[in-house]
């Protein structure tokens, strides 16, 4: 079919969409997925003649082209986890392998986008506004950093808290404090925290629990340095070979989506280069005065544990809830590393803190950019004071 | 465990000590950085800067469309039909000054400023009104005028051509039609009558997508620009300022303070260079120019005659051959574009650049302040999964686009929005494109919540549209931001009458 006929086919069935029309119930969905098949022929009427060709939905792609190589990597460390408990990794296949990890995980992506898209349609419907592209992200980082063992009635639920709370609730996409996404995962978090830390909720067994191999241990690398065992091969945190949340544990698939979000400019990498470098600060300090094997985990081990680098690449840098001023940018990302690593180090709790760091910086933004903002009103008032 | 915790002591001991001392060698340095050598680097930088002259851009964006003007110049353009556009002045609110029918002289006023009846605004040619064409709530668009072919100017005193003081350059200005071309700073509206600004900017250079070269446009027009700019400096107490690129041939004009950018897009814009040279402060009165429009004045002091001839750019990718053309001032649009364009169809005609420029009907005239026709495609067809294509012919601010891995390419740009209105989202994008020490979301903001104070704070005096139009051409959210500059300048002047 070509561009006009399927113009032709849409506007033809447009009436019924319209108000006192059949179908007036479906309105949003009519409109989204006009504008997801085609950008509408609408020309400038005032200001610039031309536009840039960017829009929302390019920038929304962007991100999750960005988050391909972590979601494939996660769903072949699914599996590789499953193969390696039973003590089976040698012998099975690779596309096994993969397989096994993408039925895991695949369901819990096409949950989170039905659960998430039919509550944003809905909003859409009931608030009268076009369908905003934000949830295709959120929808996919919400699968990557929940364990594989996340039961999908809990993604649903989840999904449903953070649209409809942390989002819908502030007015939509542009307008909500905190990122969708880490909402979700500390509403589970506190909801049902056995489904969300300890050792048994990284891998995938299944049926075959009682089958495990000698020696195995589901705990993540961070959860074992919290009992006082340091014991992983930093190479293979590195590539990801680690238990821990689907999405989270290769540092190396985050750096390239960290490198198309820079080369694009869509990510701020003034923000991934300051979270780095307050997590870098923070673990220094702490390797200085170090009393226990967990303090010790050289500083540098910090941004391949744990959800480090995939909240500093994908989380921290979400534009709606992080700062918005150039400077605060800065501040906002080295906060987030000092607060992840010291709640990650410090806490006798729990060991990871990037999720709670991003939050708790989320919260700051504004105070941090009200601060930057007053600067340069003070240096326009100063200017003219100099001048008088 | 006994043992492991014994090695961990030492090492720890060892480790704390070590590193203590390389902490404070740090600090050493740092302080010594801070405190001499920092300042050594600002200083340098500054006596630098002063010393060429030249300020460089950093921020902007230079956006490559096809059809360059190459620097030809095509024969004159003869027109029947010339007009004024009351349209082109913000917050005018004009008044008939003669009917359909009247001659007119060139200089002769057609319409005036309701609430300053001095500020007149002339006629281009000799002739008969013929049109005076009325929109909603019979507010005047366009007065039309049928030439003669003459160009009979209006006839000044040589007490007049002389210009002893301010008072009388001043009532020349008001009585030939001339006093509209000053920019007032802040708001961009038309200067008052009787005011006197702190310093007088003319713009020199046009940095704008497809913009006519002065340094082309203007080479036989020295002795007119310096007159005009001799008339200028009775305006005012303070200094004319002259923004060119470095190496302009206009560097050789005396009896004003020339700047030189270097730089991206919007460099040319006078709002930046004032801003750069120095900025308004709430209180400040600025004027401002373009150099065509001191040629104008210049004329009219040397010759005792208004004489609105001027060369512009014919440009765009819809332009067969874009070149240079000499026309006079309000010439209809038809006349200049008729035969020249690729299709005659679908396309848009813009008077002035892409960016800040309005669109036009070939049955309507060229812009009182417009030295440029630029041709686009409209681009009112829709495109198939558009926002998900490679993209090798996509311009964009961002490098969301395969095209924008090869810098020198040039672009076939349209009119579509390519995308649908949203929220603020993306942060950063219009910073990178304001030379300024202004936060321009937060500026918009405020203005969206009309806060007047939040405006003033923010530095809403310091700007106009144009100087925001990259803002808005590269805005992911498809925010219409120069209408919001115009809407936040409104409710200003509104607060402060």
């Amino acid at each position: 079919m070509t561009g006009s006929g399927i113009k032709n086919f849409y506007d033809k069935h447009r009436p019924k969409f319209e108000k006192g029309g059949k179908l007036h119930a479906f309105k949003s969905v009519y409109e989204g997925f006009e504008s997801f098949l085609y950008v509408s022929g609408a020309t400038t009427k005032k200001g610039s003649n031309i536009r840039d060709y960017i829009d929302l939905k390019r920038t929304m792609i962007i991100v999750v082209l960005a988050l391909v190589p972590t979601m494939l990597f996660g769903m072949y460390n699914i599996g590789f986890q499953h193969f390696k408990a039973l003590g089976l990794i040698e012998t099975t296949p690779f596309i096994n392998v993969f397989l096994f990890g993408f039925l895991r995980v695949l369901p819990v992506i096409v949950v989170s986008y039905l659960v998430g898209l039919g509550i944003e349609f809905a909003f859409a419907q009931i608030k009268g506004h076009e369908i905003n592209e934000g949830y295709l992200v959120t929808g996919l980082l919400i699968p990557l950093i929940l364990p594989i063992n996340t039961p999908l009635w809990m993604v649903a639920i989840a999904v449903a808290f953070s649209v409809i709370i942390a989002k819908e609730a502030f007015g939509g996409t542009g307008m909500n404090i905190w990122n969708p996404a880490l909402v979700a995962r500390a509403f589970l978090f506190f909801a049902y925290p056995a489904y969300m830390s300890g050792d048994e909720v990284w891998i995938r067994l299944g049926s075959q629990a009682g089958n495990v191999a000698d020696g195995f241990s589901g705990a993540t690398p961070l959860g074992l340095a919290l009992t006082g065992s340091v014991d992983y091969d930093i190479w293979n945190a590195f590539w990801g070979f680690i238990p821990g949340s689907i999405g989270e544990t290769s540092t190396f698939a985050i750096l390239l989506g960290a490198i198309l979000l820079i080369v694009t400019g869509i990510g701020s990498w003034k923000i991934m280069a300051a979270t780095t470098l307050g997590a870098l600060a923070t673990g220094l300090i702490i390797n200085l005065f170090a009393v226990n094997p967990f303090m010790e985990i050289p500083f540098w081990h910090h941004l391949m544990l744990g959800g480090f680098a995939f909240g500093a690449v994908f989380m921290a840098t979400d534009p709606v809830s992080a700062a918005q001023t150039n400077k605060g940018k800065w501040i906002y990302g080295f906060l987030i590393g000092v607060t992840a690593i010291v709640i990650r180090v410090l806490n006798p709790a729990y060991p990871e803190g990037m999720m709670l760091a991003i939050l708790l910086m989320n919260t700051f933004a504004p105070l941090i950019d009200h601060y930057i903002v007053q600067g340069n009103i003070r240096r326009r008032l100063k200017r003219a004071m100099v001048k008088a | 465990m006994a043992i492991n915790n014994q090695y961990t002591e030492k090492k720890d001991f060892k480790l704390k000590v070590t590193y203590k001392i390389i902490l404070a060698q740090l600090g050493e340095k740092l302080k010594y950085f801070l405190v001499k050598i920092i300042p050594l680097c600002l200083n340098f930088k500054k006596t630098f800067f002063r010393m060429s002259k030249t300020i460089r851009i950093r921020k902007g964006l230079d956006i490559k469309i096809k059809g360059k003007a190459e620097q030809v110049l095509g024969p004159d353009v003869n027109a029947r039909f010339f007009g004024v556009k009351p349209t082109d002045f913000p917050g005018l609110i004009p008044k008939l000054s003669v009917n359909e029918g009247a001659i007119v002289k060139v200089g002769s006023p057609l319409f005036y400023h309701k609430n300053n009846p001095e500020v007149v605004f002339p006629s281009p040619a000799s002739g008969i009104v013929t049109s005076v064409i009325r929109g909603e709530r019979r507010k005047i668009l366009e007065v039309g005028i049928e030439s003669d072919g003459k160009f009979t100017s209006e006839s000044f005193s040589s007490e007049e051509m002389n210009a002893p003081d301010r008072e009388t350059v001043q009532k020349t200005l008001l009585k030939s039609g001339l006093w509209p071309f000053i920019i007032q700073r802040p708001f961009g509206i038309i200067a008052r009558p009787g005011d006197v600004p702190n310093h007088i900017f003319i713009q020199g250079f046009d940095s704008s997508p497809l913009a006519p070269d002065y340094d082309f446009t203007l080479k036989d027009e020295h002795e007119a620009i310096q007159r005009g700019i001799d008339i200028l400096t009775k305006l005012t107490d303070g200094k004319v300022h002259l923004g060119l690129r470095p190496g302009s041939i206009l560097s050789s004009l005396k009896n004003v303070e020339i700047n030189y950018f270097a730089g991206p897009h919007p460099a040319g814009n006078v709002g930046i260079q004032i801003h750069k040279v120095r900025p308004i402060n709430k209180g400040d009165l600025i004027w401002t120019l373009n150099i065509q429009s001191v040629v104008f004045i210049g004329r009219l002091f040397l010759t005792g005659k208004l004489n609105f001839k001027k060369i512009i750019a014919l440009a765009g990718s819809e332009v067969k051959e874009p070149g240079y053309v000499t026309v006079t001032g309000g010439i209809s649009v038809s006349s200049i574009v008729e035969g020249k364009t690729l299709k005659e169809k679908n396309e848009r005609i813009i008077s002035g650049n892409v960016l800040t420029g309005s669109k036009v009907e070939p049955g309507s005239y060229l812009g009182f302040y417009d030295n440029l026709i630029t041709v686009i495609p409209e681009g009112n067809e829709i495109e198939l999964f558009g926002w998900a294509t490679p993209g090798l012919k996509k311009h964009s601010a961002s490098n969301t686009f395969f095209a924008q891995l090869f810098p020198k390419k040039e672009y076939t740009l349209n009119a579509n929005y390519h995308g649908g209105e949203r929220p603020f989202v993306v942060s950063g994008q219009y910073e990178k494109l304001l030379p300024m020490d202004i936060l321009p979301v937060y500026l918009l903001k405020a203005i969206i919540a009309n806060d007047i104070d939040k405006m003033e704070q923010l530095g809403i005096y310091e700007i106009i549209e144009e100087d925001l139009a990259l803002c808005e051409y590269a805005c992911t959210s498809k925010i219409e931001v120069q209408d919001l500059i115009r809407k936040g300048i409104n409710s200003l002047i509104k607060e402060l009458v």
